[in-house]
């Protein structure tokens, strides 16, 4: 990769003190070019949002270890405290969640809460901020935008509310933009209107996007590149088109059939057998063993090798490093 | 808005005539004749007859509710027994005086639980909440009665810096803003705002605890906001409910104050209401139940209508 990348993730681990312990992320490495897309895919509870959250700063200071490094346009991550980070938030880094009916405050107005993070990072007049919320409203084709400013949340769709969040997220015009299923709340229709909006603005603004979802259709109608996750884990990582055409990792296998071969858009990843591990002690070997029907005594024993294949494409497995070494 | 408001209105007018039929029956289902009270205990049979004729006593109860009642709509509500004066201008007097107990009260209750209630919510578990909840236990717990002549004893008798009774000097019961007067009202304040202090501290306590709890305020950290900002988003959505409550402890301040305008000798309507009660004074009695179950109902309106004004989500349904 010859641009410098905007996000740097080195080694992350967050683990949540219990008890019990939940060892939520277990070593994510990853960058991400500026204006690049990356879908992050993973059955529910192997820690998409946490890393997410976690990119943010948003998970609960006290309860939380996080180790490894976060790089995120030059600013150490990790290390932000009180207004430093403050100032990171919604300004360098912001966040769209899963459903905007609970993400928005219901007793202000959507032209409020917009103007508000325009007040706060920009500095600008009441004025000014509204005129910056009528242009956002505008941008993410809220009809009758003049009118949905003094609009409270509950005063609309569904739909129109996550475009409204989409609005607030990047009214201070964010670098790195962190999805978080965003549109997993909404009515199918719905969900590829917003995805087409999203992957439009994130062309026009050039920011990065991390986009989660379980919806394979949505992560590759937006992404650049994929990331597969399971335990905590960034089991396999590379283009979108180099995933769906040759998986290597075989969770990732296993995802793809069991959602491209006959399954409808839309549906949940759930349907490889057996589930995933409890997360109170972080792994000393490959997580996806017990399910795994390659394993091999070795993968109960120790953690499988990160094998690169490629630019970008990383695969956690003992059957990628044999490939490569037959190669 | 404006049809929300007329219909909610419209609502207050059959509970109101509810109310006084209630008001007015309540005083008769009690046992002995109210005349009793005032007459002479050997008078005559014939005295007797003539007091009742005179008072409308002997009249069949519906009219003598419809006379009461159509009375009752000019502001008209007999004469005290007791005192011989009307019974609407011994009530404007003391509603004044106890109105002003309960303003003080409410004030006290409401700007010290709200102070409670909101640092306990935000440090919920810390050494900060404990000591906050004990103070509003201590709040509701404690009678007031008895931490009224704690208060007395201790204010009045030993260190004598407050006036023990009354409303003013010299016994006097018209109010009037100067801090002769003010003294008079400081300790029966603090022993009325003991209550709401603590149904305040706690109701916003838990609020301060459920809000923090939700996920909006992720999202307003999410925007960048700082403590300030996102604390401005915390009273906003604490403010219908914490009005509310707040409203309701007004309105029982209004009403259920017999026992501290008793100890004080404060000449509000708690006060009335005992002497009419121990004196049997029937048109005052019910002259004083009707005007305080009004100001409920009247009460209960107001905080609606309020809530709603504030609360964006209440007004469609
Ligand atoms: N605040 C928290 N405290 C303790 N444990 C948590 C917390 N947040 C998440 N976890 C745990 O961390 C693990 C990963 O959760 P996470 O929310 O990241 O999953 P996910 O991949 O986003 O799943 P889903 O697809 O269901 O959203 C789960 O076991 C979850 O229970
Ligand atoms: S490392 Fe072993 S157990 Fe893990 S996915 Fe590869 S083959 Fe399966
Ligand atoms: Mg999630």
């Amino acid at each position: 990769m010859s641009v410098s990348p905007i996000v740097s993730v080195r080694d992350l681990t967050v683990t949540f003190k219990g008890p019990p312990d939940v060892h939520a992320v277990n070593g994510v490495s990853f960058d991400l070019a500026p204006g690049e897309v990356l879908g992050i895919l993973g059955e529910s509870g192997s820690g998409k949002s946490v890393t997410l959250k976690t990119l943010l700063r948003l998970l609960p200071e006290k309860r939380t270890t996080i180790g490894g490094t976060i790089s995120v346009a030059g600013q150490d991550v990790v290390a932000l405290q009180g207004r430093a980070l403050a100032d990171y938030r919604g300004r360098v880094a912001s966040m769209v969640f899963q459903d905007p009916a609970l993400a928005l405050d219901p007793v202000f107005t959507v032209g409020q809460q917009i103007s508000e993070a325009v007040i706060r990072h920009e500095g600008v007049s009441k004025a000014e901020a509204r005129k910056r919320a009528l242009e956002m409203l505008e941008r993410v084709r809220i009809p009758s935008p003049a009118r949905r400013l003094d609009a409270y949340p509950h005063e609309m769709s569904g739909g129109m509310r996550q475009r409204a969040m989409i609005a607030l997220a990047l009214a201070c015009r964010p670098k790195l933009l962190l999805a978080d299923e965003p549109t997993t709340a909404l009515d199918a229709t719905v969900q590829i209107q917003i995805l087409l909006l999203l992957r439009e603005l994130q062309r026009d603004f050039g920011m990065s996007v991390i986009f989660v979802t379980h919806d394979i259709g949505a992560a590759v109608e937006v992404s650049d590149r994929l990331a597969v996750m399971y335990a905590g884990k960034f089991v396999e990582t590379g283009g979108v088109r180099d995933i769906l055409r040759d998986p290597r990792h075989p969770y990732t296998r296993g995802l793809l059939a069991a959602n491209l071969h006959g399954a409808e858009k839309g549906t949940r990843l759930e349907a490889i057998p057996g589930a995933p591990p409890a997360l109170h002690e972080a792994p000393t070997s490959c997580s996806f063993a017990p399910r795994c029907r390659h394993a091999e005594e070795r993968c109960h024993h120790a953690l499988p090798p990160v094998v690169p294949l490629g630019e970008a494409r990383n695969v956690r497995c003992i059957l990628a490093e044999a490939a490569r070494q037959d190669a | 808005m404006l049809f929300y408001l007329v219909k909610r209105v419209l609502y207050t007018l059959p509970v109101a005539f509810g109310v006084s039929i209630v008001c007015f029956m309540l005083v008769h289902i009690a046992p002995g004749d109210p005349l009793t009270s005032v007459l002479p205990p050997d008078a005559s049979a014939q005295l007797q007859q003539e007091m009742r004729r005179l008072y409308g006593f002997d009249r069949p109860y519906y009219e003598q509710f419809l006379r009461w009642f159509g009375r009752a709509l000019q502001g008209d509500l007999g004469t005290s027994i007791a005192t011989g004066r009307s019974v609407t201008s011994e009530l404007v007097k003391a509603m004044g005086n106890t109105l002003i107990l309960a303003a003080f009260a409410t004030m006290i209750g409401f700007v010290l639980g709200g102070l409670f209630g909101f640092v306990a919510g935000y440090f919920r578990n810390s050494f900060i909440d404990r000591f906050a909840s004990l103070l509003s236990v201590i709040g509701v717990s404690v009678p007031h009665y008895w931490l009224g002549m704690v208060l007395v004893i201790i204010f009045s008798a030993q260190l004598g810096w407050l006036p023990a009774t009354g409303a003013g000097p010299g016994g006097s019961s018209d109010w009037a803003w100067d801090w002769a007067h003010l003294k008079h009202v400081v300790l029966p304040a603090i022993t009325m705002s003991v209550i709401p202090m603590g149904i305040v501290a706690r109701t916003i306590r838990a609020l301060v605890a459920d809000i923090l709890s939700q996920e909006f305020v992720g999202g307003l950290r999410a925007k960048g906001l700082l403590d300030l900002g996102v604390f401005k988003h915390v009273v906003k959505n604490a403010a219908p409910t914490a009005l509310a409550v707040m409203g309701l402890q007004f309105g029982y301040l209004l009403g259920g104050s017999i026992l501290i305008e008793t100890v004080f000798s404060w000449p509000g309507t708690g006060f009335l209401l005992g002497n009419a009660i121990f004196q049997r004074d029937l048109p005052l009695l019910q002259g004083t139940i009707l005007v305080l179950a009004m100001f409920f109902v009247v009460l209960n309106l107001i905080v609606d209508l309020v809530q709603s004004a504030i609360d964006p989500r209440i007004q469609r349904s």
